[in-house]
């Protein structure tokens, strides 16, 4: 793919790389992988909502999976990057507090899948991209959620998106947690914002399973490998986005946008088959030593 | 107040997978001696005649766990069982403290190498490739060598034209493998809908409990969809979600039973029943169970 390389984007950002001080510096007494965990959840950090504002145009929401409801935790439409038509999808954790409650703080429901994978659908059958934009700390867990399968919703999503025939990026932009975030990041690339991250668990879930402490996250985050360039080392991502102050943020749009345009240009000129085929390897070849 | 229910004599070392530590002597259900207590009816009843009615009680009819490898035992026509992958072994991938430990230690009290055993075999008759989840080993968690040898036995199903039966019994994605264990979770959906894409048959059994990473993947992607009689099918499991809404679950909330009401399994089939039961599907789908002859 013609992408820019992580080397050249980064070249491009010696000015706002200045700025991740500031952005790190609350965090700078914790060791370094909780210290990105903290700012992956920080408040201020942009939302999916802010991201698809700042990437894309002519963005129009649709609602609903046809099912059961609309689940707010999941914003989805379409829109377009320069004059291409893409899918977008978004997990939406909200910016003020009552956003964040109508939104289930970003915990999406079995419904949220399905209006994701609905929509799916529709780009492949027009043949237009697809950005999912994740930021979760997992898919819900209550009562109306395992009710309405959870489970198999994820599952779904998981094996339709693994030949769905169109391009596919996921973009992790803060919270990356298990299941949850899985179910929209089976694509040709995963990219990772430099401060987000992306766990089987969370580093306090784990601790306290692990060692009944769940004040040694610190510790669990480290061994859990969450960071994005832990993530880049094991070739589970293929990109790092290097990040400015939330304040400076539409630099960072201004290259991610040319990136995604050149990407998704470049993967529409692919034979669909040969991209599927490439996205079956892709998750084929992990874990294998 | 957590619910009763959940906490009631262990039915397996799975409900407890918080205290992280699973082993087969401590395992209430199926103790040394001559007798064992039903957790279900409360019950003394012989070992050997529990054991003789497929781990299943013969007073109340509770299913007991057991071992993968007596599943495989039971459920296949005698001496059809070709175990396949079975050289593949755990390692810690990201060094993560006290894995290797744990991992020789579910070796040594399982003397299985992984928590799944894959193969192929006839079921009345027919042949399939079948995977059997083990719960005793790591709470039946997802690895990476769980995830490889599920996703082998789908492409090798799908060059020979079997059809795949799946027990599964797990605590979910195993933690100590990090990152590259969720993403077994996308790597065995794609086998399964690569097996799928071929038109061939792919049949779960959901046996207690089945949880988390194996539910939100394989366990929940099957053209038919069994489950145990009372088996726990969830995705996050009941101390969680009371943990997070921070209220008392329904009763028999997340049992086979309740799914079935929910429309999530298409039957339960008693323990006892199940050989006869998935031989009817293998016949009733012959055309596409026939296979390469490989057997």
């Amino acid at each position: 793919m013609a992408n820019l390389s992580l080397n050249s984007v980064k070249e491009s950002y010696a000015s706002v790389k200045e700025s991740m001080k500031e952005i790190m510096q609350p965090y700078a007494e914790k060791v370094q992988p909780y210290a990105r965990v903290l700012a992956a959840r920080a408040k201020n950090r942009p939302t999916s909502q802010s991201f698809i504002a700042g990437l894309t145009e002519d963005f129009l929401e649709f609602h609903g999976d046809r099912r059961f409801g609309d689940d707010a935790a999941i914003i989805a439409g379409v829109a377009r990057i320069n004059d291409m038509p893409i899918t977008v999808i978004g997990i939406e954790k909200g910016i003020t507090l009552q956003e964040s409650i109508k939104r289930n703080f970003g915990a999406a429901h079995p419904e949220g899948y399905r209006k994701a994978l609905r929509l799916m659908k529709q780009a492949e059958k027009f043949h237009r991209p697809v950005l999912c934009i994740v930021d979760t700390s997992g898919a819900y867990c209550g009562i109306g959620a395992e009710e309405r399968g959870q489970g198999q919703a994820i599952a779904e999503n998981l094996m339709e998106m693994m030949t769905l025939k169109t391009p596919v990026i996921s973009l992790l932009i803060g919270e990356g947690g298990s299941g949850g975030a899985l179910a929209l990041a089976v694509a040709d690339q995963v990219w990772m914002m430099e401060n987000s991250i992306y766990s089987v668990i969370s580093p306090e879930g784990c601790a306290s399973i692990l060692w009944k402490d769940s004040q040694k996250m610190q510790e669990a985050a480290e061994h859990l490998k969450l960071t994005a360039q832990d993530l880049f080392d094991m070739g589970v991502v293929e990109q790092i986005i290097p990040e400015s102050s939330p304040k400076e943020f539409s630099k960072v749009y201004a290259v991610l946008k040319t990136m995604l345009y050149d990407s998704f240009q470049s993967a529409m000129q692919k034979p669909v088959d040969e991209l599927v085929a490439n996205r079956y390897q892709r998750f084929r070849q992990m874990g294998i030593q | 107040m957590l619910e009763k229910r959940f906490f009631r004599k262990p039915k397996n070392e799975l409900e407890h997978a918080g205290n992280g530590q699973s082993s087969r002597q401590n395992q209430p259900s199926v103790p040394d001696d001559l007798y064992v207590s039903c957790p279900e009816c409360k019950q003394s009843i012989l070992k050997a005649d529990m054991e003789e009615n497929g781990f299943v009680c013969p007073k109340c009819s509770h299913h007991f766990s057991m071992t993968a490898r007596r599943r495989i035992q039971i459920l296949t026509d005698a001496g059809s069982f070709n175990e396949l992958f079975s050289d593949l072994s755990p390692t810690n991938l990201l060094d993560f403290p006290g894995y290797d430990e744990k991992l020789r230690k579910a070796q040594a009290e399982s003397g299985e190498q992984e928590g799944v055993i894959c193969g192929t075999a006839q079921i009345g008759g027919y042949p399939v490739a079948l995977f059997v989840m083990d719960p005793g080993f790591i709470l039946g968690s997802m690895g990476t060598i769980v995830g490889e040898k599920i996703t082998r036995l789908f492409e090798y199903a799908a060059a020979q034209k079997l059809p795949v039966i799946g027990y599964t019994v797990s605590g979910g994605a195993r933690m100590q493998e990090g990152i590259l264990s969720l993403m077994q979770m996308a790597k065995t959906s794609g086998a399964v809908k690569l097996h799928s894409d071929a038109g061939l048959l792919y049949i779960t059994v959901l046996t207690n409990p089945t949880t988390g990473g194996v539910t939100a993947s394989f366990a929940m992607e099957g053209d038919i969809i069994l489950a145990e009689p009372k088996a726990l099918v969830a995705f996050a499991g009941p101390r969680v979600i009371e943990q997070t809404i921070r209220q008392k679950l329904p009763s028999g909330f997340q049992r086979a039973e309740f799914l079935l009401e929910k429309g999530f399994v298409d039957a339960i089939v008693h323990r006892n029943d199940q050989k006869s039961y998935l031989t009817t599907i293998l016949k009733l789908h012959q055309k596409h169970c026939e296979g390469k002859g490989a057997m």
